[in-house]
């Protein structure tokens, strides 16, 4: 009975993680690439969701929805980035009090305008495989989880092709370790940061579908996420995709064993200690390089 | 002199704080007035770390949340009067202040920014499965009458939270004049470079950490009887942690006058809007303040005045 249980949790947290990486992918470009302490993304992440969700009452498929969102989102993440260029990194004021402030402020703004468009209550979706699940043995898995998990490996795999074998990802990483050195080869740092912003703006219209998929979302639903994204950017070591979904992979792991045999309510709990460890023994991560 | 002048300023304005219970009788003046004095409290120590040492708290709420719950519990355990209540508070917010910097400063401010976002949430869990102090349910909590002096028990309350303002801008005034407040200046411009000429950054940091948050739980603990009843929702509110944040933003981190003037300034403006606006039009519009603030305004009210200052003179 326990080993079942134990084998159910250790499914559905595999199938969690890809909520995870695809919710924390965003963050991986900005905070862990860029070192824009982008602390609106999870915000960002259930207007996506609200998006989704939008499309869905007109009769949309809320994955469908999220894809075509996604370059609305890209614009966004420009224009996001151009204030946040204007504002700090032109006056030399990145990271400093004033530019974290900027970002929380925008968060805060977001989820209270959220608020006042829709209201305080729960909203989910409507789609053919919402409800029905896959069994396997004793083991079984909600297509509600299966279709996020699809999601997140297929974009994982996808972002660490773009950065690895694309010229504008190669830019991307190139201006993540020496923006200088990108001027001097005759491409502009501002531009490609702006790219890297924009994409990772648009896996926040996915991770909202996901996030929408899985269960119905408030605009307070991004609160839970900050912990978790940040503690996976932060345990994978900064910037690195391959790292993130195994980080993705290890809190999902921990908190559904944590819901199965301790109680839901210390799953947010897991998260926290999980940064907390990871800053105090080893702040590089598990893939990433010392800095 | 200017010391002295501190002393007699800080004596003046407990005397006359302790003189309202018997000449004020509108009990409103003592609600509101509370609700201004523990903004004072809490931005002065929201920017002990924050304005001084250029390290950002996000999570001030878990802090003052933390001091709600440390008074709850210490009255609930053995009925402790209220400045024991004050100083239970002060010894865990103390503790979680240093505890996060220790795990957090030693890096890069930006995780301990973080880790300060995500407290909250971990905190109010705690909270919740914690049945002695309430959980869910929330805790009531019915104080007896305090002394002959104070007619009820809000203008008790009020002058407890007056002597906590006044310790709390007294410690950051004095904090700023001292070698601290130069140590904090020097690695809040350059950390590297501060280390390297012998300031001792990481015990200043912590210090910093562990100041602000033994104050930030202490401006919650008279709240439980401020209000009689607290639940874990209201004593985590993101509005302390978003009015932490603004009000020194807004009135300046230089120097101790700044979070008292936002303090004074947003609390005051909050609490006319709280009658005739919905608490979320408030928090939005505190939101893009807070954000032109930061992008066009960035040394605050004090820094404005200052630059008008010296364009009067150029003229």
């Amino acid at each position: 009975m326990t080993l079942e249980l134990a084998l159910n949790a250790i499914v559905s947290g595999f199938l969690l993680a890809g909520l995870y990486a695809i919710a924390s992918l965003g963050l991986t470009i900005t905070f862990g690439l860029l070192e824009i302490p982008n602390v609106a993304h999870p915000t960002f992440i259930v207007l996506g969701a609200y998006c989704a969700q939008f499309a869905n009452s007109l009769g949309v498929d809320p994955v469908v929805a999220g894809v075509l969102f996604a370059p609305a989102f890209y614009l966004g993440g420009m224009a996001l980035y151009q204030a946040y260029y204007h504002s700090f990194e032109r006056r030399g004021r990145s990271n400093t009090l004033q530019s974290f402030t900027f970002f929380f402020g925008i968060a805060l703004v977001l989820q209270v305008s959220l608020i006042l468009a829709v209201g305080v209550d729960l909203t989910s979706v409507r789609a053919a495989y919402i409800g029905k699940s896959l069994t396997i043995g004793v083991v079984t898995m909600p297509y509600r989880l299966v279709v996020p998990f699809a999601i997140g490996t297929v974009v994982g795999a996808g972002m660490w092709l773009f950065l690895t074998r694309t010229r504008m990802g190669l830019a991307i990483r190139a201006v993540a370790h020496d923006a200088d050195a990108l001027r001097i080869v005759g491409l502009s740092p501002t531009r490609a940061k702006g790219r890297a912003f924009g994409i990772a703006m648009m896996t926040a219209s996915l991770a909202g579908a996901a996030l929408i998929v899985v269960s119905p979302v408030d605009p307070f639903s991004g609160t839970q996420y900050i912990g978790r994204t940040f503690a996976i950017v932060v345990l994978a070591g900064m910037g690195s995709v391959p790292g993130t979904l195994a980080a993705a992979l290890v809190i999902g792991l921990l908190e559904s064993l944590v819901v199965t045999f301790v109680g839901a309510t210390w799953a947010p709990g897991v998260a926290f200690a999980a940064l907390l460890g990871t800053l105090a023994i080893r702040p590089s991560g598990i893939f990433g390089m010392a800095r | 002199m200017s010391e002295r002048r501190g002393i007699i300023g800080a004596l003046l304005v407990l005397a006359l704080g302790a003189m309202a219970p018997r000449v004020v009788t509108n009990a409103y003046v003592f609600y509101a007035g509370f609700v201004a004095l523990q903004y004072v409290v809490i931005a002065t120590a929201w920017n002990i770390l924050g304005g001084y040492a250029g390290y950002v708290n996000f999570g001030s709420g878990a802090f003052v949340g933390l001091g709600m719950y440390a008074a709850i519990f210490l009255f609930n355990g053995m009925g402790a009067p209220l400045w024991v209540q004050i100083l239970g508070a002060a010894f865990a917010g103390g503790l979680l202040g240093l505890g996060m910097g220790y795990l957090t400063l030693r890096i890069q401010g930006v995780y301990f920014s973080i880790a300060t976002l995500a407290l909250t949430t971990v905190l109010s869990t705690v909270i919740v499965n914690w049945s002695f102090v309430g959980g869910a349910r929330g805790a009531t909590v019915l104080a007896a009458q305090p002394t002959v002096w104070f007619p009820s028990i809000v203008s008790y309350v009020f002058f407890a939270m007056l002597v906590l303002a006044v310790m709390s801008l007294a410690m950051a005034r004095w904090m700023e004049r001292s070698w601290i407040g130069r140590g904090l200046a020097a690695l809040r411009a350059d950390e590297n470079a501060a280390e390297c000429a012998g300031v001792p950054t990481l015990k200043l940091k912590l210090l910093a950490a562990t100041i602000s948050g033994a104050l930030l739980a202490m401006a919650g603990a008279p709240y439980p009887y401020y209000a009689s009843y607290v639940e874990p929702d209201s004593a985590f509110s993101i509005n302390y942690a978003l009015n932490a944040l603004a009000m020194p933003l807004i009135g300046g981190t230089r120097n101790w006058t700044g979070p008292l003037i936002g303090a004074l300034l947003l609390s005051g403006v909050e609490q006319a809007a709280t009658v005739t606006i919905p608490s979320e039009i408030n928090l939005l519009i505190v939101g893009l303040v807070l954000i032109g603030f930061v992008v066009m305004a960035p040394d605050g009210l004090l820094g404005l005045a200052a630059r008008a200052i010296a364009l009067g003179k150029r003229s």
